[in-house]
């Protein structure tokens, strides 16, 4: 295997983006952030892959307008996934894995607000028993919520815990869209909302776009000091229906962790939608006590449609570069209540790798 | 068409996209839907002696096809809850209303459905729940109209059947047998799903000059400051170098087709009586070309090279769109030279 490195990451999440679903306009300057971080022009790249969806645009082909943010004289090689940006970013590891290419920009982007993003997200449920009801995200979750609760497995102050943990951390976070901690018993006090949800136990509504360079070998020793280098990098999927599985557990998420280690990292940044979907992926991924979660805010407080996984791919990277830590892990999600999970260990190291 | 939102720097306009999904059921998902029509839930017996509802038309953990299906009661126990304080459009209820996880008796997984309750209160896991069926059955999920409560509390069937003697209460109908006496001799094989999802469509910011200049009886387009190409409609970015479009420009409403064909054929929701002319029209001072009709020439005339002018409509009729040019017509003008348009084909 390659050692392949995260060596650029750029954001932007906002609650309603004031222009068009092809995002040109986001991507545009996130590019230019990454060309400035890897000192590279857009001849530099050998891998361009995007994550996006033409049900969340309300047009068909958006990605292929997104890719005007790009430039395509002379052609450039690409691809799409109607996934999240972390899974765009599988796809170009593997590309770069196969010695094809060297380097790889991968972006994803998503305007939820232009339509009903809950009820847009039923679209990604079985066509015949699902679909036609109309099940939107916010319930799907709360039936997992409720599960938990019931089952003793956690509860509403362990929940609000994690909403007041998150609030509070990303006020130190520019790009998160909602902030602001301030104590378990305030965030209990408020109203629910869909039972036992409250507000706060579920991500904001977020625009917003995100782009990951990676690099194999001394092309990312060119870039950073540092490169966050990707010691294991794996996915898993669950059934999707909601009844053959206990929805107080994630096992794709637990069958990630096992095909990766986990020994050592000292920060976890979670894609978990609502609040005790962290709980559940804790456990799954048997995080020691000291493992800090999620210190930009996580999902909680910003949660850009098709780039909130990646996004904290590249906050756990970022953490790497700056010498902060040594070794942490980025999760995304996609799915119904966790049904899909998957893992990106990085280290600031090659040793780790598992080649 | 778009229209001005206050304090925003785009037009935008509310788009509808709606399409009916027509999709084959499989021997696993047809035997589910049969028996909902038939009023009768259907379970699949799973590798670990599981009865699961819907039937998984695969084992989940062997991955065999589920063969074995076991009919179970339109009554059971709620496993989880969550409450819908918002509905969204489409969803079994317009008013708040929970959805439940239930498990059928005689089934081991639970199911999904709506429960007809009208506060959170009325709910609670481990309660018993019974299928309200619809009044009209055709093999899909939505034949169940939602669950509600078995008895006792609000809305209780039983006690709301025996507290009137009216027969054509809509519960006392819909209770247990089905009240519509669909062909049972045919099995579903299809289902249609219609899917309708509503949009806010932004233009992007450069999008919205070229309407706001439409309005305006004017065409706008945008400059690539490295390649200097204009396009019309202008781009966000210049799709050939990726860099940010920034000068507006006005071109002229004259131009020349480069390319074009004759539509013979009519279909569905077509504006103009065949046979007619698209063609490509490239404006003066554009580098790419606008799509449009050709009137004003009988279509075995229009050419290549062909100078065309925009033709408006009246002045009260503009609004935010590119349908304010009614057509092009010839200008009667000499053809262009190939050469004027040969990189914009």
């Amino acid at each position: 295997m390659r050692d392949v490195a995260v060596v650029g990451f750029a954001q932007r999440q906002m609650p309603e983006f004031d222009g068009s679903p092809t995002c040109v306009e986001l991507l545009v300057p996130l590019f230019a952030e990454c060309y400035e971080q890897t000192g590279w022009s857009r001849g530099d790249i050998g891998f361009w892959c995007s994550g996006s969806s033409d049900y969340l645009a309300g047009r068909s082909f958006s990605f292929v307008s997104a890719v005007d943010a790009i430039g395509v004289i002379p052609p450039v090689n690409e691809s799409h996934v109607e996934m999240d940006l972390a899974w765009a970013m599988y796809e170009a590891w593997l590309k770069i894995q196969t010695g094809e290419v060297d380097t790889a920009l991968v972006y994803a982007f998503g305007k939820a607000s232009a339509g009903v993003l809950r009820r847009t997200l039923a679209l990604q449920l079985d066509p015949y028993t699902m679909t036609p009801l109309w099940p939107d995200t916010v319930s799907l979750a709360g039936l997992q919520a409720r599960a938990g609760i019931d089952a003793g497995a956690w509860d509403e102050r362990a929940m609000a815990e994690v909403a007041n943990r998150s609030l509070t951390d990303a006020e130190k976070n520019e790009y998160a869209i909602r902030k602001g901690g301030s104590s378990v018993e305030e965030l209990l006090a408020r109203p629910m909302y869909a039972d036992p949800l409250r507000k706060h136990d579920c991500s904001p509504v977020t625009d917003g776009a995100a782009a990951i360079v990676l690099a194999a070998g001394d092309r990312a020793r060119e870039v950073r000091d540092r490169p966050a280098w990707i010691e294991g990098l794996t996915h898993s999927i669950d059934p999707m229906s909601m009844g053959t599985r206990d929805l107080t557990r994630a096992p794709s998420a637990a069958r990630a962790a096992t095909a990766v280690d986990l020994v050592g990292v000292e920060v976890a940044e979670l894609h978990a939608p609502f609040s005790h979907q962290e709980l559940i992926l804790r456990r799954e991924l048997g995080l020691a006590g000291d493992v800090r979660i999620n210190p930009s805010g996580g999902a909680l407080t910003g949660n850009p449609m098709f780039s909130g996984g990646g996004i904290r791919i590249g906050e756990a990277a970022s953490r790497i570069w700056s010498g902060e830590v040594s070794k942490a892990v980025g999760h995304a999600t996609s799915g119904p209540a966790l049904q899909q999970n998957l893992l990106c260990v990085l280290g600031a190291t090659t040793e780790g790798a598992r080649n | 068409m778009f229209y001005f939102r206050t304090m925003t720097r785009t037009l935008s306009a509310p788009v509808t996209v709606a399409f009916d999904y027509t999709r084959s059921t499989g021997p696993v998902l047809g035997r589910f839907l049969t028996g909902l029509r038939d009023g009768q839930v259907v379970g699949g017996r799973t590798s670990d002696g599981s009865v699961v509802v819907p039937p998984p038309e695969f084992d989940p953990v062997t991955h065999d096809p589920v063969t074995e299906f076991v009919d179970v009661a339109p009554t059971g126990t709620v496993t989880s809850w969550t409450w819908v304080p918002e509905p969204v459009a489409g969803q079994p209820f317009d008013r708040p209303f929970a959805w439940a996880l239930v498990r059928l008796d005689g089934a081991d997984a639970p199911f999904l459905h709506a429960l007809d309750v009208s506060s959170p209160d009325q709910v609670s896991t481990g309660m018993r729940v019974q299928v309200r069926w619809a009044e009209e059955r055709i093999g899909a999920i939505t034949d169940i109209a939602c669950f509600e409560p078995e008895d006792g509390g609000d809305g209780g069937f039983e006690t709301v059947a025996s507290a009137t003697s009216s027969t054509t209460d809509t519960e006392v109908e819909v209770r247990g047998a089905p009240a519509t006496s669909p062909d049972t001799t045919v099995p579903v094989t299809g289902v249609v799903t219609p899917v309708s999802l509503d949009y806010l469509y932004a233009a992007s910011p450069e999008e919205s000059a070229f309407y706001r200049g439409l309005n305006e009886g004017r065409i706008v387009g945008q400059r690539c400051p490295t390649c200097q190409k204009v396009y019309v409609p202008p781009r966000s970015a210049c799709p050939a170098d990726g860099t940010p479009t920034a000068e507006e420009v006005e071109v002229s409403q004259t131009g020349t087709i480069t390319t074009f064909c004759i539509v013979n054929v009519p279909f569905l929701g077509q504006k103009i009586v065949p046979p007619y002319v698209s063609a490509y029209v490239l404006l003066d001072g554009a580098d790419i070309a606008v799509l449009h009709l050709i009137l004003g020439v009988d279509a075995a005339e229009v050419r290549m090279g062909m100078r065309v002018r925009a033709v408006w409509k009246p002045r009260e009729e503009w609004t935010y769109s590119l349908e304010n040019i009614d057509h092009f017509e010839p200008t009667g003008d000499p053809d262009a030279d190939f050469d004027t348009y040969r990189h914009h084909l």
